[in-house]
């Protein structure tokens, strides 16, 4: 086991403290950036739409998993930010000043929205976000003259700073690129003032706000920048789909956000990695599955969801920290071998806090 | 009262529902004074800090600290006039570290701006070292070090209670509102508690209001004392003047002594 040994502060503001993680976290860049190298271009373009995902993932986490505010209305931002950035671009806007008028652009719906959400809790937030998906979702099929309605709108090529990018690794290292920055901005923000009035919101905002914390202020904030990182994983989404229609973008694409962060764990950006490989390995498992099983079961409609729902009961049942609880107790368990006891993870009873006020 | 009141109390009443949890209750706090408030279960104690910490509205009456009338404040803006708090039932952030819990209770002064913060300019990188010197100070009055990269979740009753002291500190407050600092906690950390305080007072030049049941530490911190019964004043003095004083045996005692 490391003992780690801090000297100065900065210790304590360094992402990566542990050998370990360096190498690890080295290890798997540089797998990354070699991927072009050693995997087919169908799993390169599949690899890529992960990173996509993994950066809707973050944009929901830093809602959901951070600030404790649920949202199922999570695919409207993908759904901003695909058609926004399409429309801009059709109408001859480069590509990278678009990319940052649509991040803004979402941010902008992102703080209207959580505005008007900062007072909800629980259920009602649920049902509002939701409400607002399904607004956002009727608004792209009937604003026909902007959208193409549900007859769909097509993506115009992936032009960067004048380079036709149309080989799959090309696309693959921009997906990548914005993955990178999308860690470094969401674990940045976690270790500065702002990133903890989040955390503070999310388990007690009496607390927070004796404590000054504006909680509106912050709900609203944090809004804006999960909508704007969710905007930009729109952005990447529709020059991977190519071709957008507003059904892309419905209650069940956010449900498959939502999933991917309660089963890679929340409140770690780490999780919301791990659930985009969960929902990106899914369905090639599923196909493999369907050529074993027998036909009867194998053909049958509705396996994906069907084991999605599986995975996610068992979740929540057996592991409800997800795939990131699970990775802390087995790092825990190789760093401090052979002392790790069950009884390592039983947590002591929670004491009761009655007499809250909401 | 005395002019030179730090905290002043007039006329102040809530009602919930029909029910007047603080009628007509009135007090200063001099500085540098500990003040304590007492009354049995129910009399409203901690109503009259949510009142403070504007966290209830109150029917009637004013809150003036210093030249702040604090009724003109939103909840989030009191700890800047310099009044910070703790809370009966712990409220700390579960989810979080120690040191996370007290880098919060600096929030009061850092700035917190999203853009600069997903960039980690390197103003914020200093402003955080700055910040994390002055918790340290407050690790070491308190004594937690042990305890600062835990999560709450992990720690035993006793160390939350302090933990949650230190983040009240942490605002550099003039004025603490301390809701049942020792309750629950044994005797020899009640004791402990009952130093930390004489401290804050003395070392950090703090003025402490708290609500307490435990006598002792009353009798042997408290300048003067505050008894309620039923969300009414009965009495303010020292605290032996509190305690042979009859009407409060009685509200205690339930018979006529």
């Amino acid at each position: 086991m490391q003992v780690l040994f801090k000297t100065c502060y900065e210790d304590d503001i360094r992402f990566l403290a542990k050998t370990g993680e360096k190498v690890r976290v080295g290890l798997v860049i540089a797998a990354l950036l070699a991927a072009p190298l050693w995997l087919q271009n169908y799993y390169l373009a599949e690899l890529g739409l992960l990173l996509v995902y993994a950066i809707a993932g973050i944009g929901l986490m830093i809602l959901t998993g951070y600030t404790g505010q649920v949202s199922f209305g999570h695919a409207a931002f993908l759904g901003i930010g695909a058609y926004c950035h399409s429309i801009l671009i059709s109408h001859g806007v480069p590509f990278s000043v678009s990319v940052i008028l649509t991040t803004a652009f979402s941010a902008a719906i992102g703080m209207a929205l959580g505005r008007s959400a900062s007072r909800m809790h629980g259920f009602y937030l649920a049902i509002a976000t939701l409400a607002f998906l399904i607004l956002v979702e009727t608004l792209l099929g009937e604003w026909t003259s902007m959208t193409g309605g549900y007859a769909g709108l097509k993506v115009p090529a992936l032009v960067v700073f004048g380079m036709p990018l149309k080989a799959v690794w090309q696309q693959y290292y921009l997906d990548l690129f914005f993955v990178l920055i999308v860690v470094m901005a969401a674990a940045n923000l976690f270790r500065t003032s702002t990133g903890r009035s989040f955390l503070a919101v999310r388990d007690s905002e009496l607390s927070a706000r004796s404590l000054g914390v504006n909680v509106e202020w912050v709900k609203i904030q944090s809004f804006g920048v999960s909508a704007a990182i969710t905007g930009l994983a729109g952005v990447l989404l529709a020059h991977h789909l190519h071709y957008l229609s507003p059904e892309v973008f419905n209650v069940l694409e956010s449900l498959k956000l939502m999933l991917m962060i309660v089963v890679g764990g929340l409140g770690s950006i780490l999780g919301a990695i791990f659930g985009a490989i969960l929902i990106s390995l899914l369905p090639i498992s599923i196909s493999f599955l369907k050529d074993v099983l027998p036909p009867g079961i194998g053909q049958q409609a509705g396996l994906e969801p069907l084991l999605f729902g599986l995975i996610i009961v068992l979740f929540i049942v057996f592991e409800p920290l997800g795939i990131y609880g699970r990775w802390m107790k087995l790092r825990y368990f190789f760093e401090t071998f052979p002392y790790c006891r069950k009884s390592s993870f039983v947590r002591q009873k929670s004491y009761l806090r009655t007499e809250r006020l909401r | 009262m005395s002019a030179a009141a730090m905290l002043s109390v007039r006329n102040l009443s809530i009602m919930f529902g029909g029910v007047h949890a603080v009628e007509d209750v009135s007090f200063d706090v001099n500085p540098g004074e500990v003040f304590a408030i007492i009354g049995p279960n129910g009399a409203g104690k901690s109503t009259i800090f949510n009142l403070i910490s504007r966290l209830y509205e109150p029917c009637s009456g004013t809150i003036h600290y210093g030249d702040h009338d604090l009724l003109e404040l939103p909840a989030h803006k009191i700890v800047r006039t310099g009044i910070a708090r703790t809370f009966q039932n712990i409220e700390l952030f579960e989810q979080a570290t120690v040191l996370q819990n007290l880098l919060v209770g600096r929030h009061r002064h850092m700035s917190a701006n999203p853009l600069t913060a997903l960039a980690f300019l390197p103003s914020v990188r200093k402003s955080e070292l700055e910040h994390r010197r002055k918790v340290e100070d407050v690790i070491d009055l308190l004594d937690i070090a042990q305890y600062r990269d835990e999560r709450i979740a992990d720690l035993p009753y006793g160390a939350r209670k302090n933990v949650e002291l230190a983040r009240a500190l942490c605002a550099e407050p003039t004025l603490l509102l301390l809701d049942e600092p020792a309750s629950g906690l044994s005797s020899e950390e009640s004791d402990d508690v009952g130093f930390w305080l004489e401290d804050i007072k003395h070392d950090l030049g703090v003025t402490l209001v708290m609500v307490e049941h435990d006598m002792n530490l009353v009798g042997s911190i408290a300048d003067r004392v505050m008894a309620i019964n039923d969300g009414r004043l009965i009495a303010i003095g020292t605290p032996d003047e509190i305690r042979d004083n009859q009407e409060v045996q009685q509200a205690y005692l339930g018979v006529s002594a």
